[in-house]
């Protein structure tokens, strides 16, 4: 048994909704595991269950090799930083540390030890006298992962942690999150919505859609080899192209080009999905798109334009290439890094 | 220049109405400093005299009532106990009443609040005889105890604290659960600093609620040893001088409980900004 287990998880609210359904995932020591999912698909849900702050309507949840369902969350050692933060508005951010140290009977020298060491982790030993409406949202942040820190908990717990802070603050967080994570070495589980977030963050990600686990992966292996429609358009920036087509006798046709000799069985109705990045420019290619936009991002330029039939459609090519508004492109997808999914249940089979 | 005149001529409605306030009690107090000759002679006085001490000892010390064995100084212990007995009760009352509403899953917790708020419609002295014979049933009358407890219970506190209660974001109690806080560590280490403000104006409130009661202690009360100021004003006998002398003392502990608590009342304000 691994270190966190849920088994067969699932949660009904009390007015019906079916926010999680027989999710079963394990947790192995010191890993990072990423939830993401769009919003309203159960990872909050899932998350406060293993805190303890939602009941379990079904299955089993182990954390430690010690069956937890029934026990309370403040017997449970595990750590919880909430989007907001939850600071104690009423407590220097020493005592914010301390509370949680306090409770458990510390004595006073041990938890002037902790709570100076994790601040000195943080960088925010210079607050510690201050009332947390005294902090930016930053140093709040950072308040927030004291708190979790400094109780050395079994598992921290990360609910889009993130999401208040402006867009360079967030990325220089994600890094020291992950740093931190990595030195203190404590299993954890970060909730985003934020493809970009969980690809960097995590070991592995469990990419939910509709309060079910649609992938569970690496980072990479997600990327590379999507299982289905959901995850594909879900995982990736910018997002992945869908084509429609047919198959019929191994060869796909979609609008305006076929491919021939697929891998794949299937015949029917399917949607095609290429990456941006997996395209290139090469004389008399299968697809053609004239360009609309292009968006410089440097590196990179974004090309945004439509096909024959008017699909909207992305190509991203090196940033030293001149692209003109209105030019015709002739693309070619590379090393056939296609993936076609069957169109009405979504599961990818190629 | 505009400014200047709306400016001054507020100011001016301000001070009228400081004055149509003020000058009544400060002929009366002004008056109580005289003797009751010369009030008898020419009437209310706006300057002071010279009977101050006088007056005034000689009201707190006399043995007044029908068995001549009250003071005025018992009244003012009396109804102190009283008014504190009441506020300090009636807080604790509240805020533990609220805590149970809003953070306990009790069934029908919507419904049990909206009762006890209808108490407000339902005033002491409608509900005074069957309280008064319970207490009777308990012997409780003529007792500190029982001039308290049957008024301590307040429904208008209790819904102040459970709006309260209601603002405080869920995340904090998870956050304080996953810290190891149980329900009581909770309510004492967040509900109540947090609603420090709104305890000490509560304490200030009901103080004075307290402290203003007149039917309950007259019907409670046969001893004099129990009669409180309130009381006390409207059974004083003797010179004017003197019941203007009483008069005066008897504003003295409401001000001095809001002066006194006014810091911390507006020391939480700023601190929680
Ligand atoms: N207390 C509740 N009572 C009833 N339904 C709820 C409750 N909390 C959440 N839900 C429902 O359960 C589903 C999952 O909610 P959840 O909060 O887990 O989503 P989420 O993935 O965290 O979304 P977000 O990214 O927006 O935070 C949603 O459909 C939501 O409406
Ligand atoms: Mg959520």
């Amino acid at each position: 048994m691994s270190f966190l287990d849920l088994k067969n998880v699932t949660k009904i609210y009390p007015n019906g909704t079916k926010a999680v359904h027989e999710t079963s995932l394990s947790v192995d020591e010191g890993e990072f595991m990423v939830f993401v999912g769009p919003s309203g698909c159960g990872k909050s849900t899932l998350l406060r269950m293993v805190a303890g702050l939602e009941d379990i309507t079904e299955g089993d949840i182990n954390l430690d090799g010690k069956l937890i369902n029934e026990v309370d969350p403040s017997e449970r050692d595990v750590a919880m930083v909430f989007q907001n933060y939850a600071l104690y508005p009423h407590m220097n951010v020493y005592n914010n540390l301390a509370y949680g140290l306090k409770n458990r009977g510390i004595d006073k020298e041990t938890i002037e030890q902790k709570v100076n060491d994790a601040a000195k982790l943080l960088q925010i030993s210079d607050y510690l006298q201050r009332k947390p409406s005294m902090l930016s949202g930053g140093q709040r942040q950072r308040v927030a992962m004291g708190r979790a820190i400094v109780r050395n908990p079994k598992i921290f717990l990360f609910d889009e942690p993130l999401s208040n802070l402006d867009a360079k603050l967030r990325i220089q967080m994600r890094l020291e999150i992950k740093k931190l994570q990595q030195k203190v070495g404590v299993t954890s589980i970060f909730v985003t919505h934020d493809q970009v977030e969980a690809m960097t963050l995590a070991d592995r990600l469990a990419v939910i859609n509709n309060g079910i686990i649609e992938q569970l992966g690496t980072p990479i292996e997600i990327y590379d080899n999507p299982k289905s429609l959901f995850v594909a358009g879900f995982i990736g920036s910018p997002q992945m192209n869908f084509l429609d087509g047919n198959i019929k006798n191994k060869t796909l046709s979609a609008e305006g080009f076929e491919i021939k000799d697929i891998d794949s069985d299937f015949e029917g109705e399917v949607k095609l999905g290429i990456r941006p990045e997996h395209l290139s420019q090469r004389e008399n290619s299968l697809i053609n798109l004239k360009v609309d936009l292009v968006e410089q991002l440097g590196s990179d330029n974004l090309v945004y334009g439509q096909l024959k039939d008017k699909k909207d459609f992305c190509y991203r090519c090196p940033g030293n290439l001149t692209i003109e508004k209105g030019a015709d492109l002739s693309l070619n997808i590379e090393n056939n890094k296609y993936y076609i999914f069957d169109k009405s249940t979504g599961k990818r089979v190629n | 220049m505009t400014r200047f005149i709306t400016s001054s001529f507020s100011h001016l409605i301000l001070l009228i109405g400081i004055l149509i306030m003020v000058v009544p009690v400060w002929m009366i107090f002004a008056s109580s400093t005289h003797t009751s000759s010369m009030i008898n002679m020419n009437g209310l006085q706006i300057l002071l005299g010279d009977s101050f001490y006088e007056n005034y000892l000689r009201v707190l010390l006399y043995q007044g009532g029908f068995f001549k064995e009250i003071t005025a100084l018992k009244m003012f212990f009396n109804s102190f106990i009283m008014a504190t007995g009441v506020a300090i009760l009636s807080v604790v009352t509240s805020l533990m009443a609220a805590y149970a509403l809003v953070y306990y899953r009790i069934k029908y917790a919507t419904l049990l609040f909206w009762i006890i708020f209808i108490t407000i419609l339902v005033p002491l002295e409608l509900r005074i005889f069957p309280t008064y014979s319970v207490m009777a049933e308990l012997n409780l009358v003529n007792s500190y105890f029982g001039l308290i407890v049957p008024i301590s219970a307040s429904a208008i506190a209790t819904l102040f604290f459970r709006q309260f209660y209601k603002t405080v974001p869920d995340e904090l109690l998870e956050s304080a659960k996953l810290d190891g806080a149980n329900t009581w560590r909770f309510f004492v280490d967040f509900l109540i600093p947090l609603s420090k403000t709104m305890i000490v104006a509560m304490l200030i409130f009901m103080f004075v609620f307290g402290y203003n009661q007149y039917l309950w202690p007259l019907l409670v009360t046969t001893s004099e040893q129990y009669w409180t100021v309130v009381m006390g004003l409207k059974m004083m006998s003797g010179s004017i001088v003197h019941r203007f002398a009483f008069v005066m003392m008897s504003m003295v502990p409401p001000i001095l409980i809001i002066i006194v608590l006014q810091k911390y009342f507006i020391k939480g304000v700023f601190q929680d900004k």
